[in-house]
């Protein structure tokens, strides 16, 4: 079978009396594109903190690219990229001076960084950009350069945290092209999300709730599992949405 | 610490684009040492002044020429009533009044106390000060050459000889300008490093930042670093501005000024690092460092004295490092000391650096978390 890059036995993770994790076990593949899908508060962003290394698991472990994140936190954070949702790079930094900050951040240094931004660069097509300052590129660009400035130490796994939130339709289908690409290459990536159309460019989607993992696989297979009479991805989560806010109400 | 160079040069081009933090940097310290420097002057002179004379005569005339020759008294108005004279202070338009009664030349002549009434607005303490000094000193003048004449004695039996050491001209540039250094570093670093941390967190670029393998301390450290290059900058502008345009002296050693000025700065970093872990927003980072500069100003020994205090504000005071750097600042540019007189300043300005980092390091680490 292929690798296995993403691993989690028994994750757990409460925050109090609040179990925010739950006993979550995944397998992720290298090269897959797998989407983390929960109404908020069920536990995506938890999950995804502590694959990170920002949070310590409250029992059980996650190996990252080989890594346990228990024992080397600080490790992990070199074999990761994150894009997160929010724009994250200096608005009053052009494209260039940001691709420059990080690289130099994740320990590149001379020919080798210049090698590898120019690699980046023509990857994402971000050659007539480079002297523009970030904060006045549009949401697509915007998304390209935070994608750029996480991939420079060619991470073997790629968080990315509601990527394609606020991007025009075009800029969307030209971005999951470069993700899907980058896959191919055999970077992990790991999206999380609770948007429709982004969960269902995912190879396989795990839905939590509530902390819980309560079903695994492909889009469609996802939808089934759910059951409650769900024949897509939608009505699955519309359903547990909804299951959601009776049990809290 | 191979992180710390993109860190430092990022943050260089930040501060270099970012026209609030330049205009704070550049402008707050030519604007307050032109307002300190030319504004301030804590010896009042030209107090308008307000004359009723009852007698009218010679005598009482060459005394009002002397108040008006001791250059603090500047005769507005005479009037013919004390009423039109109680007016002119109260309408604020005289802030001393001069009444000489009409039996003041027959007393003198008899060689009876011939009395001089001096009113001043005392709702101004700076100026009422100089008035009442500068009317008893016309007083004791006159006095001294009556008696010594009455005595026939040429020479005085007692004369204290004062010497105004180290700023003989009482000049108040002198005093002002060297402390507006060290109040101008702790208002920009204070505010400046405050400021350029919370922008992170409120743009969210930190959140980037923390997902890689950057260390706190190199973050920490990029991001101050920069800073201490600007402080000194401020502090040469100010020293060299005091110089040539206030005629302020630079008398001791310049080089051991920037060492100590440089804990100073790191230890007024230190304290921008920690403001910026209390605070949520650059608008709260500004109130905040204002807030903490209005005691820093009035409390160091910058403007009042504070051996003039209470015990309880000399401690207060006594916390703030910039009442220390200010001894330091007044000890080398004034009087020209060196590490013998300075040593307790130098090492009491060590323990603030060390300590102010090593606390706004670990707190700092908290609310990455």
């Amino acid at each position: 079978m292929t690798e296995v890059v993403v691993e989690t036995k028994h994750l757990t993770r409460r925050f109090g009396a609040v179990v925010a994790v739950r006993d979550l076990n995944l397998q992720i593949f290298k090269g897959e594109v797998f989407g983390l899908l929960g109404p908020n508060g069920s536990g995506k962003t938890t999950t995804i903190r502590m694959l990170c290394g920002l949070l310590a698991p409250s029992e059980g472990t996650a190996i990252v690219a080989g890594v346990d994140v228990r024992e080397a936190p600080d490790r992990i954070k070199e074999l990761i990229g994150y894009m997160s949702q929010r724009f994250g790079l200096y608005e009053d930094l052009t494209v260039a001076e940001n691709m420059d900050f990080y690289a130099g951040i994740y320990g590149l240094e001379g020919p080798s960084k210049r090698g590898r931004i120019a690699e980046v660069v023509s990857f994402l097509g971000l050659d007539r950009r480079l002297g523009q300052l970030a904060g006045t590129l549009s949401g697509g660009w915007k998304q390209r350069l935070a994608l750029a400035c996480s991939m420079m130490h060619r991470p073997p796994v790629l968080f990315l945290d509601e990527p394609t939130a606020g991007v025009d339709p075009a800029a969307r289908r030209g971005f999951w092209q470069t993700i899907h690409s980058l896959a191919a290459q055999g970077t992990t990536i790991i999206v999380t999300t609770h948007y429709m159309d982004e969960a269902e460019r995912c190879i396989r989607v795990a839905l939590l709730s509530q902390g819980h993992l309560i079903a695994l696989g492909h889009p469609d297979e996802v939808a089934a599992q759910v059951g409650q009479g769900a024949k897509t991805l939608e009505d699955a989560f519309v359903a547990l949405q909804e299951r959601d806010e009776q049990e809290q109400a | 610490m191979k992180r710390f160079g993109p860190m430092f040069r990022k943050e260089f081009i930040q501060m270099r684009r970012d026209r609030l933090t330049l205009a704070i940097m550049t402008g707050i310290p030519v604007i307050q040492l032109l307002l300190f420097g030319f504004a301030i002057q804590t010896d009042v002179r030209h107090i308008p002044t307000v004359v009723f004379d009852e007698s009218r005569t010679p005598t009482s005339r060459d005394v009002i020429a002397a108040f008006e020759n001791t250059g603090n008294f500047h005769i507005v108005a005479h009037v013919d009533g004390r009423d039109a004279l109680n007016d002119w202070i109260a309408r604020g338009d005289a802030q001393a009044g001069i009444a000489i009664p009409h039996d003041f030349p027959r007393n003198l002549a008899r060689g009876t106390t011939a009395t001089i009434q001096v009113i001043v607005d005392a709702s101004d303490p700076l100026s009422s000060q100089a008035a009442l000094a500068a009317a008893a000193g016309v007083a004791q003048v006159r006095n001294l050459a009556i008696l010594s004449a009455a005595a026939n004695r040429t020479e005085l039996p007692i004369e204290t000889r004062v010497r105004p050491r180290y700023n003989p001209g009482l000049r108040s540039p002198n005093y002002i300008v060297p402390g507006l250094v060290g109040v101008i570093l702790t208002i920009t670093m204070v505010l400046v490093t405050a400021m350029a941390i919370v922008r992170e967190r409120e743009r969210g670029t930190l959140e980037q930042l923390i997902v890689t393998p950057i260390t706190k301390t190199e973050l920490m450290l990029g991001k101050i670093a920069p800073y201490v290059g600007v402080g000194l900058i401020q502090m040469t502008t100010v020293l060299l501005l005091g110089r040539f345009v206030f005629d302020v002296p630079l008398t001791g050693n310049v080089l051991l000024l920037y060492s100590i000025a440089l804990v100073f700065v790191v230890a007024s970093l230190g304290l921008g690092l920690f403001v910026s872990t209390l605070v949520k927003t650059q608008q709260q980072a500004m109130q905040a460092a204002f807030f903490f500069v209005l005691p820093n100003i009035l409390l160091s020994g910058f403007m009042f004295p504070r051996q003039a205090m209470p015990a309880l504000f000399q401690w207060i005071g006594a916390l703030l490092p910039l009442t220390h750097f200010l001894k330091v600042l007044r000890g080398i540019l004034l009087k020209g000391v060196g590490v013998p007189e300075l040593w307790r300043e130098m090492v009491i300005l060590l323990v603030f650096a060390a300590a102010l980092i090593a606390l706004a390091v670990r707190r700092f680490q908290k609310t990455l978390d």
